[in-house]
């Protein structure tokens, strides 16, 4: 019987805390699968135990939303099988693979709630791999969780709602923030301001951080793209290009990123259906109103579905728990119903501002075309743009898992994670194609690295020898 | 609108088999159409293992496995590329006095075929490899065998095809053909018609089908190896390595990631074939044994593909029993790689003269229709299941 196992909601960020809260209020005992140590997810990421900065401190004007789902989740432990530090690396007939504290298991499931949140969306510039260059999530994850800032003198380069807030973060934090560098650029954000005004308190938020860093004297410049990374065995300065010309800027430590991208690798393995979505300008796994995928009992929330933020996520993790739920008893109830309507509602409004946000946020002009052939992409396989340029001439590669099968971009540790994005508009680029016909980079398992060790006890769990 | 095209041949699957077939014919001045339905060497051809070995082949495969030696030493000028293959050695372990005999009598059964093995003991062999671990009894080195990557080697014989002047159609599914008098007719879903004199079918896992749109019906059935890669390590492993009744292989490439394969995995569907995972906790449990040294590293990636097994294990190579013209060249139960450039010059011959100049008897399509060879023996069951690609 299907009812017979537990829902599990993979991820425990603000979706999947929702998706939690839901499910229990409804008389339900979901396991929750964390890969961190601590829920919270990235936005809402907790430091350790005996640290002493306050919920203010860490979340600024999310504090109040990040005690809410943080508090949601305390609550909730005793109603939920809460699984912490448990990577899902795998998922096969039925079963999640599990990881956790070195050891290999398996989770059942018939209903399972993905919520797998998003990674930076990076496009490299030279030197990018220089101790000190940080992505601007990583830089992020060091102040909230550790309270570390990445460099005495730091340069936020890329672009995205991401990039203000980090810097302004920094800075309200006490680091030295030399400038940011916004490949937007202020005629952009003016022309998507329409869009932006569908959400009036949002933009008020993004103006205020914007206005803050000004009056902090941090330099803030647009149209300007960061081109080269400097140093000798770490960074020392930062090469940078607006329309004025060249500059140079002294610093420590940049954080670096364009907005997000989903990470969809479970998605992937569960076998899902993927689209491509214009405004994200990605492909990703089908997910209707209703948070339901292509796959009978697979639903996606949060930014693991498409990035919205951390509010959406916090919309859609209890749209589609109502919905697992509907499901599961085989009708809505009619307040589930139109909770549901009213979440939807939620999201379409924050669906319009995040196509302004694409809008305000667009990447740098002619990224592709303007990259430097000895551009290292891949960093874990060290395959630099003249290389991808190169089987794309030779081979006649016009999509992007043949590009990686014949030039490794995207086969190493990080599987894609780091270098997809640029190595897509690389060879969209170079074969005059657009983004959505380069594809996507396939997933396999396992979604991140499993050691040899972890798996030495399956033989005697399977004890099957074919030969 | 259909476009319509005319050539010598046509060939449905650019595998390496495929690809290499018409790499030949070109060079032996036909026209060649081929069809592919993903891309060339994406599948089989392009994601086993990278085995490049004679040794441990049925002592029938190795007059074929001899020439496709030789062609692979001249990689470079057929490919303008190394493809990372180099010769190695391969060895194979054994690991207990049994499998010592049998590798024994490998050894004395493919004399007269150039393999040069050396049987050597546990102790030789780790004295010369230390990396090898203590399960180790024995093993029979080839040391003219080796390795290449499949990924960058099967895509170029098509590449090489093309540059000389195959005319090559990736994601181009052939929906459905035909034959009369006057040859064959093909058409892909793409709205391309085919017409051709031969037709190879190398069409790999899925040759069946094609084999069967002429009245021909051979009991391939479709498995799916697993194989797993480490991250980049130190360089450890010197040698290619198999397991004598089966089991794991394992290989260093170039760049230092550590591939490793065996057991099987399942079918997502008619083209798609994953891992399992308890075929991958077998894999890497029986690695270990092998090559301690692995204990601490990390598989980064595993993958499956979708090989075409025969019950004999032995491949179908050589003209059709119903359609005059039609030329079979597929089932290679796993451990195709080497083969196939081989197999690609012999179908090249079969259609420009008639005959092969490699013996091929044993391999006719003719051996599953017991209408045209009632005398033909009883299969005999396979002693390996586990094949090194």
């Amino acid at each position: 019987m299907i009812q017979a196992l537990a829902p599990v909601i993979v991820g425990a960020g603000p979706a999947g805390i929702r998706a939690a809260q839901t499910l229990v209020a409804n008389g339900l005992r979901p396991v929750v699968v964390d890969e961190s140590a601590n829920w919270g997810g990235q936005i809402y990421r907790q430091p350790p135990a005996h640290f002493v900065r306050t919920k203010k401190e860490l979340y600024g004007f999310e504090s109040a939303k990040a005690q809410s789902v943080l508090s949601a989740m305390q609550g909730l432990l005793p109603h939920v099988d809460y699984r912490p530090h448990t990577l899902v690396w795998n998922v096969q007939g039925g079963q999640l693979d599990l990881l956790h504290q070195g050891q290999t298991s398996t989770l059942a499931y018939s209903q399972v709630i993905v919520t797998s949140g998003a990674t930076d969306r990076i496009l490299p510039f030279r030197g990018w791999t220089l101790p000190g260059v940080f992505s601007l999530g990583g830089a992020q994850v060091a102040l909230k969780f550790q309270g570390c800032s990445i460099g005495k003198k730091v340069v936020f380069a890329g672009s995205g709602p991401l990039l203000y807030l980090v810097a302004y973060q920094y800075a309200k934090a006490g680091a030295h923030v030399v400038a940011l560098l916004d490949s937007g650029k202020l005629s952009d954000q003016v022309a998507a301001m329409s869009d932006l005004l569908a959400q009036p308190a949002w933009l008020a938020k993004g103006l205020y951080y914007v206005a803050w860093l000004h009056a902090h004297g941090v330099a803030v410049h647009r149209g300007a793209v960061p081109l080269e990374a400097k140093g000798q065995d770490c960074l020392e300065s930062l090469l940078w290009q607006d329309d004025r010309g060249v500059h140079s800027l002294a610093c420590d430590a940049v954080a670096t990123g364009y907005g997000l991208r989903s990470e969809a690798q479970l998605a992937d393995l569960l076998d899902c259906q993927f689209v491509w979505n214009a405004v994200q300008g990605a492909w990703l796994p089908v997910c209707d109103e209703s948070g339901r995928t292509s796959v009978s009992g697979v639903y996606l929330a949060g930014d693991g579905a498409s990035v919205e933020g951390a509010d959406a996520a916090e919309w859609s993790g209890e749209r589609a728990a109502l919905t697992l739920l509907s499901d599961r008893a085989g009708h809505a109830t009619a307040e589930h119903v139109a909770r549901s309507a009213a979440l939807s509602g939620h999201i379409t409004k924050r669906k319009i501002f995040g196509r302004g946000l694409a809008r305000a946020f667009p990447d740098p002009l002619n990224w592709a075309a303007q990259t430097p052939d000895d551009l290292l992409v891949c960093r874990c396989e060290e395959v630099t743009a003249g290389d991808l340029r190169q089987t794309a001439a030779e081979a006649g590669v016009q999509e992007i898992n043949r590009l990686k099968a014949l030039s490794r971009v995207g086969m190493g540790r990080c599987q894609g994670r780091m270098c997809v994005c640029a190595a897509a508009e690389i060879l969209a680029q170079c074969t005059g194609q657009s983004l959505e016909k380069v594809g996507r980079l396939r997933a396999q398992a396992p979604i991140k690295p499993i050691p040899f060790t972890t798996m030495l006890k399956a033989e005697s769990v399977s004890g099957k020898d074919m030969a | 609108m259909t476009r319509r095209l005319d050539s010598d041949v046509a060939i449905i699957g650019g595998g390496i088999v495929g690809a290499s077939a018409a790499l030949f014919l070109r060079k032996m001045g036909k026209s060649v159409t081929l069809l592919e339905r993903d891309f060339c060497g994406s599948r089989s051809s392009g994601v086993n293992y990278g085995g490049v070995r004679r040794q441990g082949r049925s002592i029938i495969q190795l007059p074929l496995a001899q020439r496709a030696h030789v062609i692979w030493g001249q990689l470079p000028q057929l490919l303008g590329m190394e493809g990372e293959y180099q010769r190695c050695g391969h060895l194979k372990i054994a690991r207990s006095q049994a499998d010592v005999a049998s590798l024994e009598d490998y050894q004395k059964r493919s004399l007269g075929y150039d393999l040069d093995l050396q049987i050597l003991s546990g102790d030789t062999l780790r004295s010369r490899y230390p990396w090898l671990g203590q399960s180790v009894v024995g093993g029979s080195l080839c040391a003219q065998d080796g390795h290449a990557n499949p990924r960058l080697v099967s895509p170029a014989f098509a590449q090489a095809a093309k540059q000389a002047g195959a005319d090559i159609h990736e994601q181009s599914q052939v929906i459905d053909m035909a034959h009369s008098r006057n040859g064959f007719v093909l058409h892909t879903h793409k709205g391309l018609e085919v017409r051709s004199r031969y037709l190879l079918n190398c069409a790999g896992a899925w040759a069946g089908f094609v084999a069967q749109s002429f009245a021909e019906s051979v009991p391939i059935e479709a498995l799916h190896p697993v194989m797993a890669v480490t991250e980049p390590l130190r360089p450890l492993m010197t040698l290619s390595l198999g397991v004598e009744g089966g089991g794991i292989y394992a290989r260093q490439a170039v760049r230092g990631n550590c591939v490793i394969g065996g057991s099987r995995g399942f079918a997502l569907d008619d083209l798609r074939a994953r891992p399992s995972r308890e075929a991958i906790g077998l894999v890497l449990a029986r690695t270990v044994e092998l090559l301690p040294d692995l204990h601490n590293a990390h598989v980064i990636r595993t993958w499956s593909g979708t090989e075409g097994y025969l019950p004999d294990h032995e491949p179908v190579i050589g003209p059709s029993g119903t359609t005059p013209g039609l030329i079979h060249g597929f089932g290679f139960a796993g451990s195709g790689f080497q083969l196939g450039p081989a197999v690609g010059e012999v179908l090249s011959e079969l259609v420009c003269r008639g005959s092969s100049s490699t013996p091929i008897e044993a391999f006719s399509i003719s051996r599953f229709t017991k209408v045209f060879r009632p005398s033909l023996q009883p299969f005999q069951q396979p002693k390996e299941i586990f094949h090194e690609n």
